[in-house]
């Protein structure tokens, strides 16, 4: 069914923050690992090693360079992936019923033996989070690694989106946005957590940390008790031999 | 967005098929005897081949059956329904007309079926925030327009056609201009988009891979801006001009000929420029912005 639940029981998400993300690409890889080798039809490249390549991925990380009125230019890392928005456009413009928002936790999904390859849905996205398979004809999408999170084959630790499990810095978390006690919840509470195009009307369920300040040293920086005070045991007496060598 | 030349094929001779329908459902042209089943043979297979074009576009064709079910929320589903009803409608409708029963209020019922079909289709593109130009009435009303132009011009009816080819020509030039403004005025910028916009000027500083994707064919297309305007100038030439000039020769089939083949050329540089100039907002987050040419 393609109308939207009128609420769904829990808002499962992805919280990014732009001020920890270091662009390194480990998410796409983690996620295009998974999503190829799990749920659903694998995610296809067309002439992989020719010389224009083309494949689905579920999540691209761009990088964008903002410039304030003074100061120095930031650059920012920027993931994108579906935001399992609340008002999902994709879901309604579905002619087959192949796109669906879940009730039980608010993740929007393709069942890809209905999906007739129209494309409608993508036209529909303005966060250009689904991709047509070039090899099976089928729009695919971040599934929130639903194979994952409600898997009890893997370790607990295991039991969350594919991109926030190998984020190296930390950037990506992953839980219960529609709980206002989650760890999400107050993450995006204490760091002002925004919405991407909230004038699309889609009320998106994943939120952006924005990055914070730079360049704000304390003027009272140079006066500070020192924090490194050297080597320490054994290698803090061969520092002090070798100095007085 | 992708000027894919099944969807052009699709919109341009659905909707001037459907349009004759329309004026052969009104009784507005002939629908009796030989001339009756060309004008009939005429609206069905371009309809048809209309129709048929667009499953091309489909990855999964032989699935489209599927695509009737959600008429609750989509108008892609209820273009599919609308159209088989009208089919339908005019099938019986033309079969009986040919047979020599004329059943005018089957016909009434088969017209607003047909224009109906042409609004489902333009409320797929309308209802589409994500590309400002195409989002709202405006498209509605030129695909409807064009139809019942195309549907005069076909079936012969020599001064409204060309009073209507005139206002659609007016119409198109208005549409362009709101389309050219369409994206700067819809508030969407690269800063809402990333959110960073009260932090500074945001350009895209690298984009996500070195080559293309599905979404940089598909919706970040974008066509030359001087090319467009020329293009445009063609498209009044030939969808307008030429058949307006033609219609006030004396009447005759090469002159009917001439201005419907410029037409149809006209429409289908029309459709053509209603795809390729459309931008998708999903540009914004790959450098194009509304003023990036």
């Amino acid at each position: 069914m393609t109308a939207l639940p009128e609420a769904t029981t829990r808002k499962l998400g992805l919280v990014i923050d732009l001020d920890t993300c270091v662009g390194c690409h480990a998410c796409v890889t983690a996620c295009k690992g998974w999503n190829t080798e799990n749920h659903g039809a694998p995610l296809g490249d067309a002439d992989a090693y020719g010389a224009a390549p083309v494949g689905a991925f579920l999540n691209r990380i761009h990088s964008f360079e903002v410039q304030p009125d003074a100061g120095a230019a930031q650059t920012v890392h920027f993931p994108k992936s579906c935001l399992h928005c609340e008002d999902a456009p994709c879901v309604t413009v579905c002619p087959t019923g192949a796109s669906y928002k879940r009730v039980e936790d608010g993740i929007v999904l393709v069942n890809e033996t209905d999906c007739i390859g129209c494309g409608l849905c993508a036209w529909a996205c303005p966060y250009g989070a689904r991709e047509m398979d070039p090899l099976e004809g089928v729009m695919k999408k971040c599934t929130l690694c639903v194979d994952r999170i409600y898997n009890e084959e893997l370790p607990e630790v295991d039991r969350v989106p594919a991109c926030v499990r190998t984020c190296p810095a930390g950037a990506r978390h992953f839980g219960d946005l529609g709980d206002p006690d989650s760890d999400v919840s107050k993450l995006v509470e204490a760091r002002g957590g925004m919405d991407l195009m909230p004038e699309q009307g889609t009320k998106p369920v994943n939120k952006y940390l924005p990055p914070r300040a730079r360049d704000q040293i304390d003027v009272l920086a140079p006066f500070l008790e020192r924090v490194d005070e050297g080597p320490k045991g054994f290698l803090g007496w061969l520092d002090r031999a070798l100095e007085r060598l | 967005m992708h000027p894919a030349p099944s969807l052009i094929a699709f919109s341009t001779l659905s909707g001037l098929g459907l349009g004759l329908l329309a004026f052969l459902g009104l009784g507005l042209a002939p629908t009796a005897g030989w001339t009756g089943f060309v004008f009939f043979a005429l609206a069905f297979g371009m309809t048809g081949a209309g129709l048929l074009s667009s499953l091309l576009h489909l990855g999964h064709p032989e699935r489209a059956p599927k695509a009737f079910s959600q008429w609750r929320t989509s108008w892609l589903s209820r273009e599919a329904w609308v159209a088989m009803a009208a089919l339908g409608v005019m099938g019986i409708y033309a079969l009986l007309a040919l047979l020599g029963l004329r059943i005018s209020p089957l016909g009434w019922l088969g017209a607003a079926l047909c224009l109906a079909v042409v609004f489902c289709t333009a409320m797929i593109y309308a209802q589409l925030k994500t590309v400002p130009r195409w989002h709202g009435p405006v498209t509605p009303l030129l695909f409807v327009g064009y139809a019942v132009t195309g549907g005069a011009l076909l079936s012969g009816r020599v001064w409204p056609a060309a009073l209507l080819l005139g206002i659609m020509a007016v119409a198109q030039f208005l549409a362009w201009r709101r389309g050219d403004r369409a994206l700067s005025d819809s508030g969407t910028t690269i800063g809402t988009a990333t959110g960073l916009g009260p932090r500074g000027r945001v350009r895209l500083f690298e984009p996500p891979h070195s080559g293309g994707n599905y979404l940089t064919k598909e919706m970040v297309f974008r066509v030359a801006r001087k090319h467009a305007q020329k293009l445009r100038s063609l498209v009044l030439v030939f969808a307008f001009a030429v058949p307006v000039v033609a219609l006030l020769m004396p009447f005759g089939h090469l002159s009917a000929g001439i201005a419907v083949l410029s037409h149809v050329l006209g429409m289908l540089g029309q459709r053509w420029l209603f795809f390729a100039e459309a931008e998708h907002v999903v540009g914004l987050y790959y450098g194009k912005g509304a003023n990036a040419a």
